[in-house]
């Protein structure tokens, strides 16, 4: 099959459902592209699907670029891909706007991940606690987290049976090698929902606003193979450090200066062991459960294998 | 740039005597801002290091400016860690510390040649901090997993090397080959050196 056939035949595929279309027809299309006006085959490819979209009604989102693949909830780590998942549906949220028909969140024994279905898509409803399987979603990302969209190819079933959901808790053991930018006392945007950590007094999204403070640890736990970024709350920084925020906000008072309070935290923890267990979201782990290693390290079996190497 | 360059370097667990024989330096392309590694004996690429030792000695060499030399130990010898203008928080600690100290320093490797053509490797830190005594120990038993875990890497590289025919599923063991190209010392003395390090501690233990 020639180069030009080959690739007519794939976007006859995706619109296949939607258009009465030939093979000829796209094969046609691309050949005058391609033969003729010298256009590279990748952007022959983008003009003729660009047209055929057009033809359909529908939007890029709405193609899938090929076939979808089954996958887990904890696999998902690529935006923009096509997949599909057997998932619970754990909560529906309240949707913030016109075009969401649903929003909320699923979960499979390997983790959980947002949704979000749109109102354009026409899709039947999620009901909560419900087990389906989702045909053709597509995987997105932002600020690290990742979610899936379902779209009007969509296929959804409604399956007969529960699952169980897990939780993706990370375990990681190691020394904490760097305390972050944007750690100690820090000020928040106050405007609903925002909560965007201010930038001199600036927040990204609603310039300069009043800021309410809070305290919280970027860090990064390092075991000497890989190097994970841990983020502690509020709560986890108070147990961490034995410092309260109302404490903090007197030492930054007192100093005239809030920098003051991440010194001295960063005095406190960098270059200590901890394990530290919690879920993960993107490439941060969410410090739930934090354990200072201390104890006596066992040298006895390391010796043991060493000389016997 | 690629995600890869943008993703934290791991902070490597190694010991003084492995670090200060870590003489060849190379990027992996050729973009400015592409990190520079040392490369370990054992077979493996530092761009960054974790050490945990006791703080001996601190001295400002420096001539216009502050510039402090400080030497951290550990079972298998001494890095050498410099801190001046750059590193004015590594350099105020190195100011401030009173030796003798346990101290763990997050650093990177940095190589000059002395005028007889000798290289040296010194510690370039981010930060140091004032640790205990367990923290230590905890170092010195991690570094230890770490370095055997390089040199059994090492050894199945070479034992596929020798006999190919095997059919062994040793991986590709590009920082091996290397670091046999640019060296002359063979893993099994870094071997010895972890035998050491872990029967200090065990000494230390049965007369603590």
């Amino acid at each position: 099959m020639s180069d030009v056939r080959q690739h007519a035949d794939d976007i006859h595929d995706q619109f296949s459902d939607h258009l009465d279309v030939s093979v000829e027809d796209v094969e046609e299309r691309l050949a005058t592209l391609v033969d003729e006006y010298k256009v590279p085959m990748d952007e022959a490819r983008r003009s003729v699907t660009n047209h055929y979209l057009e033809e359909a009604g529908l939007e890029r989102d709405d193609l899938s670029s090929g076939s979808s693949e089954a996958v887990n909830v904890e696999d998902i780590e690529e935006p923009e891909e096509w997949v599909d998942l057997t998932a619970k549906v754990i909560e529906l949220w309240d949707p913030r706007s016109d075009s969401v028909a649903q929003v909320g969140l699923l979960g499979d024994p390997t983790g959980t991940i947002k949704f979000t279905k749109w109102a354009k898509s026409d899709l039947p409803a999620l009901e909560e606690g419900g087990v389906y399987s989702l045909q053709n979603v597509v995987t997105d990302e932002y600020q690290g987290r990742y979610s899936v969209k379902l779209n009007s190819t969509t296929v959804i079933e409604e399956r007969d049976e529960d699952i169980e959901v897990g939780d993706d808790t990370s375990e990681i053991e190691g020394a904490l090698v760097d305390m972050q930018n944007g750690s100690g006392l820090i000020k928040r945007c106050p405007e609903d929902d925002c909560t965007r950590v201010l930038q001199n007094g600036r927040c990204n999204e609603h310039g300069e606003v009043e800021g309410e403070f809070d305290l919280r640890i970027k860090a990064v736990v390092d075991d000497g193979l890989d190097a994970h970024e841990v983020i502690f709350d509020k709560d986890a920084t108070e147990n961490l450090t034995g410092l309260s925020l109302e404490e903090a906000k007197d030492m930054a008072m007192d100093a005239l200066d809030t920098t003051v309070v991440a010194d001295e935290i960063a005095a406190d923890i960098v270059g200590t062991y901890y394990r530290i267990e919690g879920p993960t979201f993107g490439r941060y782990v969410l410090a739930d459960d934090v354990t200072e290693l201390d104890g006596p390290a066992d040298a006895e079996e390391l010796l043991i294998k060493a000389r016997s190497m | 740039m690629s995600q890869a360059e943008l993703t934290r370097e791991v902070a490597r667990r190694v010991f003084a005597s492995e670090f200060n024989d870590s003489t060849y330096t190379f990027k992996e392309s050729d973009d400015e801002r592409a990190p520079n590694f040392a490369l370990l004996p054992t077979g493996d690429r530092a761009n960054r290091v974790f050490v945990v030792g006791t703080l001996t000695e601190t001295e400002d060499v420096g001539e216009d400016s502050e510039y402090w030399r400080g030497r951290v130990v550990d079972p298998t010898g001494t890095f050498f860690v410099y801190a001046g203008q750059y590193q004015p928080e590594a350099a105020s600690t190195l100011r401030e510390t009173e030796p003798p100290a346990y101290v763990s320093v997050v650093g990177k490797p940095r190589t000059y040649q002395t005028d007889d053509g000798t290289v040296n490797v010194s510690l370039r830190p981010e930060s140091i901090a004032v640790v205990d005594a367990a923290t230590r120990d905890r170092w010195v038993v991690e570094t230890a997993e770490r370095t055997l875990d390089r040199i059994e890497a090492v050894e199945a590289w070479e034992a596929e090397q020798e006999a190919p025919e095997s059919g062994s599923t040793a991986p590709t063991n590009e920082y091996a080959q290397m670091a046999r190209d640019q060296y002359d010392s063979p893993v099994v003395n870094y071997r010895n050196d972890v035998i050491q390090a872990l029967e200090q501690l065990e000494e230390n233990e049965a007369t603590a």
